[in-house]
């Protein structure tokens, strides 16, 4: 039988920042940088988010296109690298939040910034082995670059969840296949705030490579070609690599621009390519085929091969806000206001 | 009762809006309770879970400066009362605006945010907040 999703939401904290705003604080040409990574601003959570609010707001906008019980739900996980507890799960709190606790297995999920892929895939064989009903995947994330490093002109916060299922998808997923190896290119030690990068070595052997593969098998396997998709989301860093990767295997612009976020928002991490998705579900048409293929560091790719059905037609869309309106409710923070909603500033207990 | 006890006791409250009606004379108790005042006896062990709307819209509200340490980094911020679209009085914060922009009448919803934590090393507080309707 059939397994895919029958619902979605995504959620974005309303406050951004300009690289240009961030470059101002460490002399640094913020406006270039910016220019060079593809992102206008970044999304910044407000002092009282975290992961478990920004995956919460994306469950609640999910439910509510859905007349799906919560309570049919078998499983829940919740993909982050910024989980607020380091021991207490997120998916807890996110289970009750929507009401679909006690009768379901919970747990958060781990791998970078690949974590709700990898929870759709769990859902996908809980469902399709028979074990439950329904499984929800979130990836969300608020992600930390220590101030003055790369990594701070992009790191930002949001999430998106999806309902799989087997009644009444609105998007088959046809297939998932995975690469995955042990690559050093990005990590973050126990107790330590911000995470360390290798430089370099996160373009070519990590990102290229595992993305690039990924796809080649999952193409190779769906017996398509990249001309074959109406739209392609590949994971999003910044808003250079997703370009780049799509034009090195034959993808064209017009592909990838509605699932392409990230100028708009920042890297959102696990959050990125869910939300990507989201916004390309948002406008999805019936037989609309899309490539999905997200990268977490250390390093793995999960691909995906979708295609949208006619349930899409009855699909309660308009029961949550679509990724567009989403992101187009801003408010602008300079860096002292960054800083202190982000903790940066550390404050007398 | 330990406060995390306690804490734990109120989560569908605060995560799901529960409370409770009172199955005699239809009143509505948010936060929840155990017995109807006016009812009394009649009403014990019969109270039934009642979920208040989500939506609503700004009854009152004022900006707050003098505010708990845990909250300092947001400070100042709107505290509101909503009337739910049931009707029901409710105390909360106003987030996702600015203080300028709030007005009495504005359409509100419920969200789920950060009230206040133990401490670095202690439990995380979730509840529900208000923020302008999308
Ligand atoms: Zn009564």
């Amino acid at each position: 039988m059939d397994v895919g999703i029958v619902s979605y939401g995504a959620y974005v904290p309303r406050y951004r920042i300009t690289p240009e705003e961030i470059g101002k604080v460490w002399g640094e040409n913020g406006k270039a940088m910016g220019k060079g990574l593809f992102i206008e601003q970044k999304s910044v959570p407000a002092p009282d988010e975290d992961v478990v609010t920004i995956s919460v707001a994306a469950a609640r906008a999910m439910m509510a296109r859905t007349d799906v019980d919560p309570r049919e739900i078998g499983a829940l996980y919740v993909g982050s690298e910024s989980h607020p507890y380091a021991v207490k799960p997120t998916s807890t709190i996110v289970a009750e939040a929507i009401e679909a606790t006690p009768d379901l297995t919970a747990a958060d999920m781990e791998f970078a910034c690949k974590a709700g892929t990898a929870g759709i895939q769990v859902c996908m064989g809980l469902v399709g082995s028979g074990m439950i009903e329904y499984g929800v995947a979130i990836g969300a994330d608020t992600s930390q670059g220590a101030p003055g490093d790369a990594l701070e002109y992009s790191a930002s916060a949001g999430g998106a969840a999806y309902l799989i299922g087997k009644k009444n998808i609105i998007a088959k997923i046809n297939r998932t296949i995975s690469y995955t190896t042990d690559t050093p290119d990005f990590w973050r030690r126990e107790g330590q705030d911000y995470p360390s990068h290798g430089g370099r070595f996160t373009g070519e052997p990590a990102y290229f490579r595992h993305i690039t593969n990924a796809t080649q098998r999952l193409l190779a396997d769906a017996g398509t070609k990249p001309g074959d998709y109406d739209y392609a989301v590949f994971h999003q860093p910044n808003g250079k690599f997703p370009t780049r990767v799509a034009a090195m295997m034959g993808f064209t612009e017009a592909q990838i621009t509605k699932g392409l976020m990230t100028p708009y928002i920042g890297n959102t991490y696990s959050g990125a390519v869910p939300i990507g998705l989201a916004s390309v579900l948002d406008i999805a048409k019936p037989g609309d085929r899309i490539l999905v293929v997200s990268y977490g560091s250390g390093a793995g790719s999960d691909a995906f091969d979708i295609t949208v059905t006619d349930r899409i037609r009855k699909y309660k869309r308009e029961a949550a806000p679509t990724v567009e309106k989403i992101v187009s409710n801003v408010k602008y923070v300079d860096y002292a206001t960054y800083a202190k909603f982000k903790g940066k500033i550390k404050m007398e207990e | 009762m330990s406060s995390t006890a306690r804490e734990w006791r109120e989560i569908p409250g605060r995560y799901n809006l529960k409370g409770s009606k009172c199955p005699e004379c239809g009143k509505v108790f948010f936060p929840k309770r155990s017995m109807c005042p006016l009812c009394r006896r009649a009403s014990i062990g019969k109270m039934i879970e009642y979920k208040v709307e989500r939506k609503g819209t700004v009854y009152t509200y004022s900006v707050v400066y003098d505010v708990p340490e845990a909250n300092k980094r947001m400070k100042p911020y709107v505290v509101g009362m909503i009337r739910t679209d049931d009707d029901i009085l409710l105390t909360a914060q106003i987030v996702d605006v600015d203080p300028e922009n709030v007005e009495i009448g504005m359409r509100v919803q419920a969200v789920l945010r950060k009230i206040d934590d133990d401490g670095p090393s202690g439990v995380i507080h979730y509840g529900f907040k208000f923020a302008p309707c999308e």
